[in-house]
């Protein structure tokens, strides 16, 4: 099976933000990247399908770890083979239940990601 | 704009009807589907369809905007026009590339069937704004220039109100907006370069001697100030203060003597002082700058 060559396990609270986060970083680079590109135009020596590329290429990288960070979670969920909503007070519900809300914010994220990319598809150059 | 509205109305009736649908449908039958199944149809219709259907509507809503906010277009409009808010009136230019820019106040002439790009600005508060017949609002505001784009499509005069809270007067500060033939607005417009025949004679002493040239501007005199509405063609606008009087004599020389009973907060004093003849005399001799 692949699954093996996944990265082992991590029993720890923060991976349930993996997701959220690369979308935000994400975000970040998208509009600040824009954002400084339109206000200084002198600072770099690109025009602005450079800037459009960069935001494809961040689009992504973001997309394949948001993608690896759900494949995990599904993983610990158990590739889904319990149903929700995990909620007995074991070491083991406690698990799955994890690892179903990080599946979960990863769908959220993967979305919001393209949401975020795609007005680089029809905005052509900065207004000045 | 229209297809907009109507892509939206017929796909919203759509996913409505399509809803009730399903509703009547779980209310009328007996037997109940398994757990599984209704899983799957939570989780086909109610995470991954509207996810798409919001993503292409996105995608829709993107791709309709440089047709409606033309952003860096390479045949960039040839009529700009700037309108700056003050407490309570508008300053308005128009520039054009090759010719001088031409000056003019609270009314706001445009070509039928051009798209013209505003650039907004405020020298004290934040005003906003808005042709509701033309198209949506922008705020202006202090050292920002915003800009809008705006193509009328017919005819008219179309009212133009302040639309942010802005002092005393602010529902007292409005524009009228014009929209005329391409042919007939290039001759207003190029009338609008020369100063008007009756620009000299007592009026215009009387307006210079009386202190009126430390804040209005009338071309072909030696009134040059900018804190108040240019006034060189002021006879031909319909409108007085800012879009709240008819533009007669009498209207103008109550302007005159008493500005503040008028626009509450206004920044014009009023001049009751003066004689009542030489009111009248400026009076007319404006009215007449058309
Ligand atoms: C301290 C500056 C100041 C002085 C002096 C002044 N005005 Fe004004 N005037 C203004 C301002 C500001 C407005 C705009 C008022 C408004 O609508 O809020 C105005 C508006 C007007 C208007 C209406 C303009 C329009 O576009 O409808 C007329 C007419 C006018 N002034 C005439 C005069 C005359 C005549 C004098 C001299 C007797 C004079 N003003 C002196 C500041 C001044
Ligand atoms: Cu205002």
């Amino acid at each position: 099976m692949v699954w093996r060559f996944l990265p082992p396990q991590v029993e720890s609270l923060w991976t349930l933000f993996t997701a959220p986060v690369v979308w935000a970083i994400h975000f970040l680079i998208c509009y600040v990247g824009a954002a400084v590109f339109c206000a200084k135009p002198g600072l770099f020596d690109v025009d602005f399908g450079a800037v459009r590329a960069g935001i494809a290429f961040a689009t992504l990288l973001a997309l394949s770890a948001i993608l690896l960070a759900g494949i995990l979670a599904w993983r610990q969920w158990g590739f889904g083979a319990g149903d929700p909503p995990h909620d007995d007070p074991t070491r083991h519900d406690r698990g799955l239940f994890q690892g179903f809300a990080t599946l979960l914010l990863a769908g959220l994220s993967f979305i919001a990601v393209i949401m975020t990319a795609l007005p680089a598809l029809f905005v052509t150059g900065c207004l000045r | 704009m229209a297809t907009l509205f109507w892509v939206m109305t017929c796909g919203g009736a759509l996913i409505w009807a399509g809803t009730v649908a399903v509703l009547l449908y779980a209310v009328r039958r007996r037997t109940l589907y398994s757990e599984p199944a209704a899983s799957r149809l939570i989780f086909w219709a109610g995470a991954v369809f509207p996810a798409i259907t919001l993503i292409l509507l996105l995608g829709y809503a993107l791709w309709l905007m440089p047709s409606l906010r033309p952003l860096a277009q390479p045949g960039a409009p040839t009529l700009r026009i700037e309108v700056t808010g003050r407490q309570y009136w508008w300053r308005v230019i128009y520039r054009q590339p090759g010719t001088p820019p031409v000056v003019s106040a609270n009314e706001i002439r445009l070509p039928v069937g051009e798209r013209v790009e505003f650039t907004l600005k405020s020298d004290d508060v934040i005003h906003s704004f808005w042709i509701p017949a033309l198209g949506g609002k922008m705020d202006m505001i202090p050292g920002r220039e915003n800009r809008l784009s705006l193509r009328a499509t017919k005819p008219g005069t179309f009212r133009g109100p302040c639309t942010e809270f802005c002092g005393t007067s602010h529902a007292l500060m409005a524009f009228s907006a014009v929209a005329m033939e391409p042919a007939e607005f290039r001759q207003w417009l190029a009338g609008q370069h020369v100063p008007s025949a009756g620009a000299t004679g007592t009026g215009a002493r009387l307006f210079i001697r009386h202190g009126c040239g430390a804040c209005h501007a009338v071309a072909g005199t030696e009134a040059t100030g900018m804190l108040g509405p240019d006034l060189s063609h002021l006879g031909s606008r319909e409108t007085l203060g800012a879009g709240i009087l008819p533009n007669s004599q009498d209207n103008i020389a109550r302007f005159i003597a008493e500005p503040d009973v008028i626009k509450p907060g206004v920044q014009m004093p009023g001049f009751d002082m003066l004689p009542p003849d030489d009111i009248e005399a400026i009076a007319s001799w404006l009215k007449g700058l058309k």
